[in-house]
């Protein structure tokens, strides 16, 4: 913190320079009501699983100092003037066009840092506006993460129908309800050159940490990452506010759209693999170093 | 607004972050932009309009470009691909569509490269909502626009309609008569566009083929000398929302929030841009000698033209002083900002004002008259389009026969 300016800098900013989780390489959801989070308050719904979503992903990120955020239009735009990570919202549907060129250009400027990028948009600009970039940066092997909260229709619009949607559902823009498949993004972001690609609900913590920093580490090190994260609309749903955890309990249970999914290459596994040893070893050490010093 | 500019002693100083006089990988040294063009030699040499935009990058320091082909500008793009190759430009790709382009630009603008591109026609069109977030992020990208029609059916031709579309974009916008415009135009466009104080994008345009594929000598100035790359820390505003935490330009003016205090910010930055443009005016001046070029102003006549219409006039007005009737001349070089105050006062004695356009809108005359007190001087016209080329002749044919004088067809000729 600047010393000089430390007086005029509002309490927020205080507890973010001592209590929070910055350059601590072992930050997770775990850190959550112990220590100072990114995200303090949100302008969502009551009870909008996105909000915890961003809640887990804030959390886990990495290194959220060298983090920089790009957002699209929609809900999760809502959001970001309230996270204290680094973001840009330009427009609606070019996230991962901004994201390339970003990227490349931190890459350039600052060649001993690992400056992560993280695309988080939902699913109208993931897959509609904007599936032409999204697909293209995978082809690229731009090396940023791209997340796609699926809420299965436009939701700050007010719940037109989305490419996400599930067929049969009957929405805005879709009288008769949506007359096509629920579009298989994770196969695409497969085929289109993903290095990891997760699809999950954001029902658990540790799954979702797990998922975000699996996908930060692999698009440093091998290439684009993908993470699908269902966070359902439960006001265009017709749910109550506390019923947004057993719609993606619901959702992730056998036979359900969002059972849990990764798709790994071998070299994102080999990676992953060596991660797991070296945080490992490096616990097990500090351990030791800890009990010789008792 | 508009206030008179004294320009004497007036020197425009660039960011020297990175100290003048070393050098960069390829062995060129940092160079002020009035070294580069007042104090060094320039040397002529015989180009294509594509390979002045290749010569102009090379001295530019660029960090990023991004290229998406469409006629004319296309050879130019490919030939920035090969300053990157060479180790010029910082970073280079190809994207997948202008909209996908100019957004790779602006995560490059964000990120804290300076960033140049080049389209034309549909491609400025499919682009466009770019521009505004760009001004908006001030972000000093540079956007070369080698003009062509955008109409269906398809056409690739030349014709200015698509600078109508910038004008208020929130981007400078700056029309290139000639090569020798457009080299000087590119190099001296980086440094306005990022004074601390004006810190916006900036639109370098030409008429496509006119200038892009035609061949003209140009003076150079020596490749041995570049400009010092951008400096990002110089930006009047955070480059990213959240660089300065917690300080969020995002948080009072964001688009959902129906209150006063958005309104109000949203107003108020859009009045910023556009004070940002005015405060470009006093950079300008200096480095482009003027926002407009005058000949003989003080005639009763007067044609008033951007781009490579104001060629055409020459020759038109040396056509009509054979025949006896003395034509003055003024030459555009900056849309936007408009050079209001410099017309007003130039077409002081005017009785009678042409505009003669490659654009069926006649967007200039419409300028024109919108700043001009007794507009009714300003003949619209005339304007070719869809690619059509203006012969001098037909600027005499139509000065002519508005004066009540007697022409010959030029099919009967």
């Amino acid at each position: 913190m600047c010393e000089d300016l430390a007086d005029i800098m509002p309490p927020e900013y205080q507890e973010l320079v001592a209590t929070a989780t910055f350059g601590n390489q072992d930050r997770g959801w775990k850190d959550i009501g112990s220590s100072k989070e990114l995200i303090e308050q949100h302008s969502l719904c009551a009870g909008c699983p996105e909000s915890i979503a961003f809640r887990y992903i804030l959390a886990s990120l990495p290194a959220p100092e060298d983090t920089v955020f790009v957002g699209s239009t929609g809900c999760t735009s809502l959001v970001f003037p309230h996270v204290a990570v680094q973001n840009i919202h330009s427009l609606f549907g070019n996230q991962n066009a901004i994201a390339s060129g970003l990227k490349r250009t931190l890459a350039s400027r600052f060649p001993g840092v690992e400056k992560d990028v993280v695309v988080l948009a939902g699913d109208g600009a993931t897959v509609d506006i904007g599936l032409d970039m999204t697909m293209q940066s995978w082809f690229r092997q731009e090396k940023f993460t791209t997340i796609c909260f699926d809420n299965e229709l436009y939701a700050n619009t007010g719940g037109q129908e989305s490419g996400l949607m599930q067929k049969g559902f009957v929405a805005k823009m879709a009288p008769k309800g949506k007359n096509f498949d629920k579009v298989r993004l994770a196969e695409i972001a497969r085929e289109a050159g993903c290095a990891y690609v997760a699809v999950l609900t954001v029902s658990k913590p540790n799954r979702v940490e797990q998922a975000i920093k699996n996908a930060v580490l692999v698009a440093r090190e091998v290439g684009p990452t993908f993470v699908q994260l269902y966070t359902p609309c439960i006001l265009e749903i017709g749910k109550q506010s506390m019923e947004g955890l057993d719609e993606m309990k619901d959702a992730e249970s056998i036979g359900g759209r969002f059972v849990q999914k990764e798709f790994i290459t071998d070299e994102a596994q080999k990676l992953l693999d060596s991660i797991k040893e070296e945080t490992k070893a490096r616990k097990k050490a500090a351990k030791e170093k800890k009990s010789v010093n008792a | 607004m508009n206030k008179q500019v004294d320009l004497k002693n007036k020197r425009i100083i660039a960011s020297n972050h990175v100290a003048l006089g070393t050098k960069n990988k390829k062995g060129q040294t940092y160079s002020d932009i009035n070294d580069i063009f007042y104090n060094s030699e320039q040397t002529p040499n015989f180009l294509t309009g594509s390979e002045v935009i290749r010569e102009a990058v090379k001295r530019a320091s660029v960090g990023t470009s991004v290229a998406y082909p469409i006629t004319p500008q296309s050879e130019a793009a490919a030939l920035i691909g090969e300053l990157y190759a060479e180790g010029y430009v910082d970073e280079y790709f190809r994207g997948e569509s202008e909209f996908a382009v100019m957004g790779q630009c602006a995560g490059a603008a964000f990120g804290g490269h300076r960033v140049m591109t080049t389209t034309a026609g549909p491609g400025t069109l499919r682009a466009m909502e770019n521009f505004p977030m760009w001004a908006g992020s001030r972000l000093p990208i540079e956007v070369v626009v080698t003009c062509r029609g955008i109409n269906s059916p398809l056409s690739i031709q030349p014709d200015t309609l698509e600078m109508y579309y910038l004008l208020e974009t929130g981007m400078m916008v700056w029309h290139a008569e000639t090569a020798q415009d457009l080299y000087d135009f590119i190099l001296k466009g980086f440094i306005v566009a990022e004074q601390p104080d004006v810190h916006i994008p900036i639109a370098v345009c030409c008429d496509g083929f006119f200038v892009t594929h035609t061949k003209d000598t140009v003076d150079l100035s020596p490749v041995e000398k570049c400009l010092t790359p951008y400096d990002p820390y110089k930006a009047p505003v955070p480059c990213m929302d959240m660089e300065t935490v917690p300080i969020r330009m995002m948080r009072d003016p964001f688009v959902m929030k129906s209150n006063y205090i958005s309104y109000a910010t949203h107003a108020s930055w859009q009045q910023e841009v556009k004070a940002a443009m005015e405060r470009s005016r006093k950079h300008t001046i200096p480095l482009l000698d003027g926002l407009i070029d005058e000949e003989n102003t003080d005639r009763e006549i007067l044609i008033i033209g951007s781009g490579t219409a104001v060629s055409q006039s020459r020759e038109a007005i040396r056509l009509l002083e054979e025949e006896g009737v003395k034509v003055g001349l003024i030459k555009i070089k900056t849309i936007r900002p408009f050079p209001t105050e410099e017309i007003r006062e130039a077409t002081k004695n005017a009785k009678h004002i042409f505009v003669p356009e490659f654009n069926v809108a006649g967007w200039l005359a419409r300028e024109v008259k919108a700043i001009l007190p007794n507009n009714e001087r300003v003949y619209v016209g005339p304007h070719v389009a869809g690619g059509m080329t203006m012969p001098s002749e037909v600027i005499v044919e139509q000065i002519k026969k508005h004066l009540g004088m007697k022409t010959v067809p030029m099919v009967a000729r």
